[in-house]
């Protein structure tokens, strides 16, 4: 057992515990981070495994929050019904955005994702067909329903979060595993490279687009559920900022992006002595976290294969992949 | 008619704004590859810096009001400057070896900083800068009543952008630029001091961020401690529709997006500005990839 995987071990054990001894307001900074946990998780398949850049994540998050908030107050959708259609919505504005410019070299995609958070904001701000209620947002969405057990108090929605966590961790470190998630860090190391071993580079990066939407959709879903108003400012570019910097510092690994979750939404909670200056420091701690490990905290181990010794000897033991 | 040439000049003077913030990430771009998103919050505090020398400090009335807004303007300048150069030297220079995205999310944390610091030392509320600095006169153009400040802003945008392109074309130290964005490895084999170009355009950048500062106050009349990041990413957007690393490409991004806006606010409706102007850029990057000047670079096998 190698110290990664007995990291992992006791942070599991830790936050499955942690609600027998944190507080209700730790509690709910730690849904918090479970949110930013899975926002990271399914960026992290976009920006960290495909290497796209993507900063404009909260768009998809805030799609998806809408579609439960409008589903569940308009229409009387229980959450867990609306949660996949979140997902399915979210994912068709990725197709929908990402397929003309998903060509588009590093910088400029940067910019015309930034601008898919502000434009999809501002058509929530300007009542978009007369659904999503303005700058007021929608308000009054029911609480989730599981097989008859009420999802209200804080500790029910750290398990439910927590819990979307550990699936999504299941789902991605697989991805991460199979061919697919080869192919993508492929496209990561070297596009053209990987074009050329027969590698679809489009359409693998629009289904990482895509499939990283869907997830963000489905996380907007259990915002909308915990929050019960979702307004517009929620979804800013600063979240999608956030988003981002989780996923960078994290270095690209599952147990990095927990980690730098924690950091990322627990140190403002850690700074709220300093008020005022909370966040200045986080500013700066931001820049030297940074300069300290700018490889990220975390960088996925190296992959290795275990090749089957064939008795000839010319099959090696392992062989570390580029990851 | 009248309402639409109206639009226009106020969207050329929004638009030399923009070109001049733009042209700071366009050369930063250009000899470091990064995305310094600190450089609209350099901006916020050129529009504070230029509110304290003006009228705390009193310039105004040692000097006379358009004295001091032109001495002002230079100090500002210098200060930014400064403060951007310093901002390399810490934030950006450890990193330069480093994964490009980390520089990122470090000149986002930087820009964090500057704008949390803003808010502690002036308060969250917004500040006004006074009337009389504001030149009052109208110049009568084809028939139309212009404002003067309107005026005097797209001139002082022009002056500033033909001062940097003589600048980058004409001098030696333009030439060493120049030849540090096309390749630093070379730049630095023909004798350039790399690192001292870089500092160089740290300090140019910024300069003219902080300079445009303050002619937002003054056209404005209003600044508060996050209109960096509207302005700023504003003025990211003008410096990749033009091109990024390009620098004509900046200053005609920067125009074309503040007529653009200015049309829609007139024409559409104002509370879509930002959005249309953010379609226009997604509709304009679907035709060309590398934005309106610039290069398609061959990709590297």
């Amino acid at each position: 057992m190698n110290l990664r995987t007995l990291a992992g071990i006791l942070l599991t054990l830790c936050l499955a515990l942690l609600p027998l001894v944190a507080g209700p307001y730790w509690i709910s900074v730690c849904v918090n981070v479970g949110l930013y946990a899975l926002l990271g998780l399914s960026l992290n398949v976009i920006l960290g495994q495909a290497g796209i850049f993507h900063m404009g994540h909260a768009a998809f998050y805030a799609v998806g929050a809408y579609t439960t908030a409008i589903l569940n107050t308009l229409y009387q959708w229980p959450i867990f019904a609306a949660m996949p259609v979140a997902g399915a919505v979210a994912a068709l504005v990725a197709v929908a955005v990402a397929r003309p410019i998903i060509h588009l070299r590093g910088d400029y995609l940067l910019i015309v994702t930034i601008g898919i958070v502000e434009i999809v904001r501002i058509a929530l701000l300007n009542d978009v067909g007369g659904y999503t209620g303005g700058s007021n947002g929608i308000f009054g969405i029911a609480r989730p329903n599981f097989f008859g057990f009420k999802i209200v108090k804080t500790v029910h929605f750290y398990y439910l979060v927590w819990g979307m966590v550990a699936v999504s961790i299941l789902l991605f470190y697989g991805l991460w595993r199979s061919r697919y998630g080869r192919a993508l860090n492929y496209i990561k190391e070297d596009d053209v490279a990987a074009e050329g071993c027969g590698v679809h580079v489009t359409s693998y990066k629009l289904s990482a687009f895509v499939l990283g939407a869907f997830w963000a959709g489905m996380a907007g879903t259990l915002y909308a559920a915990q929050m019960t108003t979702i307004t517009p400012e929620s979804f800013n570019f600063m979240e999608s900022v956030i988003i981002f910097a989780v996923v960078i510092l994290s270095g690209g690994s599952i147990l990095g992006v927990l980690v730098s979750a924690f950091l990322f939404i627990g140190l403002p909670e850690l700074l709220r002595e300093f008020s005022n200056a909370r966040m200045l420091i986080f500013g700066l701690a931001m820049m030297l976290m940074m300069i300290w490990r700018p490889q990220g905290l975390l960088p996925p181990r190296p992959r290795r294969y275990h090749v089957a010794d064939s008795g000839s000897g010319a099959g090696g033991a392992s062989a570390g992949g580029a990851a | 008619m009248e309402q639409f040439f109206q639009q226009l000049l106020n969207g050329l003077a929004v638009g030399g704004i923009y070109a001049l913030v733009a042209l700071g990430y366009t050369m930063v771009y250009g000899v470091l590859k990064l995305i310094n998103f600190a450089h609209g919050d350099l901006f916020t505090i050129g529009a504070y810096l230029g509110l304290t020398l003006l009228v705390s400090c009193n310039l105004s009335g040692l000097l006379g009001p358009a004295a001091a807004v032109l001495a002002v303007f230079v100090m500002v300048g210098l200060l930014v400057a400064i403060l951007g150069c310093l901002l390399e030297r810490t934030a950006y220079r450890p990193l330069r070896k480093a994964n490009r995205l980390s520089a990122v999310v470090s000149a986002l944390g930087a820009s964090i900083f500057f704008q949390n610091a803003v808010m502690l030392i002036y308060g969250a509320r917004f500040y006004v800068y006074p009337d009389y600095l504001r030149p009052d006169f109208t110049v009568s153009l084809f028939g139309m009543a212009v404002p003067g400040v309107r005026l005097m802003v797209i001139a002082a945008s022009v002056l500033l952008m033909l001062a940097l392109w003589a600048f980058i074309q004409r001098t030696r130290t333009g030439a060493a630029i120049r030849a540090v964005a096309i390749d630093q490895g070379a730049a630095r084999l023909m004798g350039i001091n790399v690192n001292r170009v870089i500092s160089l355009v740290f300090f140019i950048g910024p300069g003219l961020g902080g300079a445009a500062g303050l002619m937002v106050g003054i056209y404005y009349g209003q600044i508060d401690f996050t209109m960096g990041w509207s302005y700023g990413l504003k003025a990211f957007t003008a410096a990749i529709l033009g091109g990024i690393g390009n620098i004509p490409g900046a200053m005609l991004g920067g125009l074309l997006l503040g007529v653009i806006e200015a049309l829609a606010a007139g024409y559409i409706a104002i509370a879509w500005k930002d959005a249309i102007a953010f379609l226009v850029l997604i509709l304009i990057l679907i035709i060309r990839p590398t934005g309106i000047l610039g290069e398609r670079t061959a990709d590297k096998l």
